[in-house]
C-alpha cells in the first residue's frame, strides 16, 4: 500500500467542481453583501441552484444510468408540494426558517424518492423511447392530480380531498394547496446559501455514487446492459437506485425552488420545465456535472439578459442554443480545444481538462 | 466529408448572420428607451406579451401607452412608461419586475394576469413599491398588502357572483349549466363564487363539465350540457377555449344561451373567429367599446388609429390605471424626485381617500384592502360587436 494519496482522474475532475461552486459562491455572496449585485441577478440566484440541482440530478438518469427521462419536473413539483405544505403545517411549531426549510426540502425528497420508486417499478422494465414516453406520462399525471388536489389546515390538523374542495375547514382554518390556483402566501424561506448547500450536497452524493462499485454497475448497465447481466449485476436494482436518488435529489430542489416564491401553481412543473432540464443535461454534456451545472446557469440568466431585445429574445435565445449546440459538437473545434488542453497541462502540470471532457464517451 | 464540414460551416455562418442581424433590430428598437429625462415618474408594470395570454398584456400595455402619451403631451406629470414581458408564468414574473426595479421603477403598474400578480405582488410589497394592477383580479393578489390595488373588480367574490345574480333576475333559463375548465385558478374560482350564488339564489345547475389545458375537443361536454337540457350554458374562461365551444356547438346543431365573463373579451378581434357564432353571447364586463361616452369613443378612435384593434376591457383597465396615478400624483404633490418608498406611502394615502372617473366607470373607490368598487355591465354580442344589455 503506498502511503502517498493519489487522486483518480474522476476525483479530480470533481474536486474541481466543488472547488468552481464554492468559488462562485463566494464572488456572488460577496457581491450580495457589498450590494453591487443587480436586482434581477439577484432575483435568479436561488432558481438557479434549484436549476442546477435539477440538472445534476437529471444527468444521473440520462447521462450515467443512460435513460431518457421526461417527467423530470414531476419529481420536482411532488417536492415542491409536499415540501411547502409540510412547511405550511409547521409553521406554528417550529418558529426557526431554516430549519422548516430544511424539513420541507427532506419532506419534499423523501416524497419524491417514494414516486421515484412506485414509478420506477413498471418503467424501469421499459428500455429506450418506452421509458421516455412513460415519464413523460407520469409528468403529465401528477400535474393532472396536482391540480386536482386540496388541502386545508385548522385545529383539528391537515384536510385532503380531490377533485373538489370538501375539506370543511373550522373556523380560522387555512386552504394550503386550493386546486389549480396552487399553493398561495408562501412564506419566503429560501436563501441563497440554502441553495448554494444543497447544490454542494447533490454534487456530494452524485459523486460518490458515480465513483462508488455501485456507479460502476450503473455505468456498466448503461454501456452493455446483456453484458453486465451476464456478470451477474443486478439490473433493476442498480437502475433503480440512479432513478430513485435521481428523483429523491429533484424532490430537495422542488422546496428551494417554491419557497423562493410567494406562490406555486403545479402547471408551472409541466412537460417544458422538463424538456428545459433535459436541454441543460444535454447542452453540459452528458455524465458532465460541472457542464450541467454551468449550462443550467446561463441558460437561465440568458433569457434574462436579452430582455433589452424585446420580442426578438425568445428568437436570439433559440439561436444562440443552436450556435452552442453546434460548436460543442463541431469536431474542428473539439481537436482545437484538444490542442488548447493539452498546451494547459504541460503549462500547469495539474491536470485540469479532464472535467470538461468527461461525457465525451458515449451518446 | 469534406462536403459534410462545409455545410456545417455555411449554417454556422448563417446562424453568426442571423444573430448579429437580429441584436442589431433589437438594439435599434430599444434605442427611444434609453432618452430618459429626470422628469419623469417612472411607470413599470409587467404582462404577457407574448404566449396564449399575450392578447391581455399586449392590450394593457398598448391603453397605458396612449394614456402616457396624451398625458406627456399635456405637459404638467410627465410618465416614462416600460412593460416587460412575463410570459404569464410566476417565476418570468419576477425576473421581469426585478429588471424593473434595475431600471428605477417608482411606480408599478403590477402584472396584468393573477398567477405571475401573486408572485409580483409578494416582491413588491416588501420593496415598498406601490402598485395598481389593471387586470389581475384574483384576492390573493391585494390580500394582506396595503399597497397593492386593483382597476378590475375581484374575480370570485364579485363576477361569479354578479353572474348568477344577473341570470336570477333577468330570468335567462330554467336550467343552467357550467363548462369549465378545472385546471386554472381564474376559471375555477369564477365557477366556484357562481355555484356559491347560485346555490344561495336558489338556480337550478343541472349539469357540470370541465376540461383542461391543450383540450381543443368539446363534444363531451357539449354532448353533456345538450343531453341534460340546459338552456343557459355558463362559461368562465378565457376567449380561447370559448371560441372553440361556440364552433363545436354551432357545428353540431346546439343553440343554448351563452353567458360568459370579462376574460372572453377579445374574442372578437381573435383571427380567424367567425364573429356571427357569438351572436348572442352575454357577458359582464365594466367596459363598452360601443359607448357613446366621448372619452371613451375617443380611446377607441385612437386605439384603432394606433394598433388597429378594438380596445377590449384589459387596455381600457390600463388606461384608467394611469390616469388614476396622474389624479393621484396630483394631488399628492408629488414630483419624480421622490423614491418609490416616499410615493408609496402618498399613493397609499391619495388612493383610500380620492374618487376616480375613468372609461371603466365613474366614481371608482378604493377601500384599504386595495379593491375597487365600481359595476359590471351586462353586454351581449349582437352584429359582431358589444351592445349594452341594460
Amino acid at each position: 500500500m503506498k502511503k502517498k494519496i493519489t487522486l483518480t482522474k474522476y476525483t479530480r475532475s470533481s474536486f474541481l467542481t466543488y472547488g468552481l461552486v464554492i468559488v462562485a459562491y463566494v464572488i456572488l455572496q460577496a457581491m450580495v453583501l457589498t450590494g453591487s449585485i443587480s436586482s434581477s441577478l439577484k432575483g435568479m440566484l436561488v432558481p438557479i441552484c434549484a436549476y442546477v440541482v435539477m440538472a445534476v440530478s437529471l444527468n444521473l438518469t440520462v447521462g450515467v444510468l443512460g435513460e431518457l427521462s421526461l417527467g423530470h419536473a414531476g419529481f420536482m413539483s411532488v417536492g415542491a408540494f409536499t415540501g411547502v405544505i409540510a412547511a405550511i403545517a409547521l409553521e406554528g411549531i417550529i418558529p426557526v426558517g431554516w430549519l422548516r426549510l430544511v424539513i420541507a426540502m427532506a419532506v419534499g425528497a423523501a416524497f419524491a424518492a417514494v414516486a421515484g420508486f412506485l414509478i420506477g417499478i413498471p418503467v424501469l422494465r421499459l428500455k429506450g423511447d418506452y421509458l421516455a414516453i412513460v415519464t413523460l406520462a407520469f409528468g403529465e399525471i401528477i400535474k393532472s392530480v396536482l391540480n386536482n388536489f386540496y388541502v386545508g389546515m385548522d385545529s383539528d390538523g391537515l384536510h385532503f380531498s380531490l377533485l373538489s374542495d370538501r375539506t370543511g375547514l373550522a373556523e380560522g382554518g387555512r386552504m394550503i394547496v386550493n386546486g389549480p390556483m396552487g399553493i398561495t402566501g408562501i412564506t419566503k424561506l429560501s436563501t441563497f446559501t440554502a441553495g448554494f448547500v444543497l447544490v454542494m450536497l447533490t454534487l456530494f452524493i452524485v459523486f460518490n455514487l458515480v465513483s462508488s462499485r455501485s456507479g460502476r454497475a450503473i455505468k456498466s448497465i448503461r454501456d452493455n446492459r446483456i453484458a453486465a447481466e451476464s456478470v451477474g449485476i443486478n439490473v433493476t436494482k442498480y437502475r433503480l437506485m440512479a432513478f430513485v436518488t435521481s428523483a429523491a435529489l429533484a424532490g430537495a430542489a422542488g422546496p428551494l425552488f417554491a419557497m423562493n416564491y410567494s406562490n406555486i401553481i403545479a402547471n408551472k412543473f409541466d412537460f417544458n420545465t422538463s424538456i428545459l432540464i433535459l436541454v441543460f443535461v444535454v447542452l453540459g454534456g452528458l455524465g458532465n456535472m460541472l457542464g450541467s451545472i454551468i449550462a443550467a446557469a446561463a441558460l437561465t440568466i440568458l433569457p434574462e439578459a436579452l430582455r433589452q431585445f424585446a420580442d426578438y429574445r425568445m428568437l436570439i435565445y433559440a439561436i444562440v442554443l443552436i450556435l452552442v449546440m453546434l460548436i460543442t459538437n463541431n469536431p474542428t473545434l473539439a481537436a482545437w480545444s484538444d490542442v488548447i488542453r493539452e498546451k494547459l497541462r504541460g503549462a500547469l502540470r495539474k491536470d485540469r481538462a479532464s472535467a470538461a471532457k468527461g461525457g465525451d464517451g458515449h451518446e | 466529408m469534406k462536403h459534410t464540414n462545409m455545410k456545417k460551416m455555411i449554417a454556422l455562418a448563417l446562424a453568426t448572420i442571423m444573430l448579429v442581424a437580429l441584436c442589431a433590430c433589437g438594439g435599434g428598437s430599444s434605442e427611444p428607451e434609453a432618452e430618459a429625462s429626470a422628469e419623469a415618474f417612472k411607470l413599470g408594470g409587467t404582462g404577457p406579451l407574448t404566449g396564449g395570454a399575450a392578447i391581455y398584456g399586449n392590450a394593457a400595455k398598448n391603453g397605458a401607452q396612449i394614456a402616457v402619451d396624451e398625458i406627456n403631451a399635456q405637459g404638467g406629470i410627465q410618465f416614462e412608461l416600460k412593460y416587460e414581458d412575463d410570459a404569464n408564468d410566476a417565476e418570468k414574473a419576477v425576473n421581469a419586475y426585478n429588471s424593473l426595479k434595475d431600471w428605477g421603477m417608482q411606480i408599478s403598474l403590477g402584472s396584468v394576469t393573477s398567477t405571475p400578480a401573486n408572485a409580483t405582488s409578494a416582491e413588491g410589497f416588501t420593496d415598498r413599491i406601490f402598485s395598481l394592477t389593471p387586470s389581475a383580479s384574483a384576492p390573493t393578489v391585494i390580500e394582506g398588502k396595503d399597497n397593492m390595488f386593483q382597476m378590475c373588480f375581484l374575480d370570485y367574490p364579485t363576477q361569479g357572483g354578479a353572474s348568477a345574480q344577473y341570470i336570477s333576475d333577468m330570468a335567462l333559463g330554467e336550467k343552467i349549466g357550467i363548462i369549465w375548465k378545472n385546471d386554472e385558478d381564474y376559471s375555477t374560482g369564477l365557477r366556484n363564487s357562481f355555484v356559491d350564488k347560485a346555490a344561495e339564489l336558489g338556480l337550478n345547475i343541472v349539469a357540470e363539465s370541465t376540461f383542461t389545458e391543450g383540450n381543443n375537443d368539446f363534444s363531451v361536454q357539449l354532448t353533456e350540457m345538450q343531453n341534460a337540457g340546459v338552456d343557459v350554458v355558463f362559461l368562465p374562461m378565457y376567449y380561447q377555449p370559448a371560441s372553440l365551444i361556440f364552433a363545436q356547438a354551432d357545428a353540431m346543431g346546439y343553440a343554448p344561451k351563452w353567458f360568459g365573463v370579462d376574460g372572453m373579451d377579445g374574442i372578437l378581434a381573435m383571427e380567424g373567429f367567425d364573429p356571427t357564432l357569438a351572436e348572442g353571447v352575454m357577458l359582464l364586463t365594466p367596459f363598452n367599446a360601443d359607448s357613446t361616452d366621448e372619452a371613451t369613443q375617443a380611446f377607441v378612435a385612437k386605439y384603432q388609429e394606433l394598433y388597429n384593434d378594438i380596445p377590449n376591457q384589459f387596455a381600457a383597465d390600463a388606461y384608467d390605471c394611469v390616469y388614476a396615478y396622474k389624479q393621484a400624483l396630483e394631488a399628492a404633490g408629488a414630483t419624480p424626485d421622490m423614491t418609490a418608498e416616499q410615493l408609496n406611502d402618498l399613493m397609499i394615502e391619495q388612493f383610500t381617500s380620492m374618487s376616480f372617473d375613468g372609461l371603466t366607470g365613474t366614481g371608482m373607490t378604493w377601500d384599504s384592502t386595495g379593491a375597487v368598487s365600481k359595476s359590471a355591465h351586462g353586454m351581449v354580442i349582437q352584429d359582431g360587436a358589444y351592445a349594452g344589455l341594460d
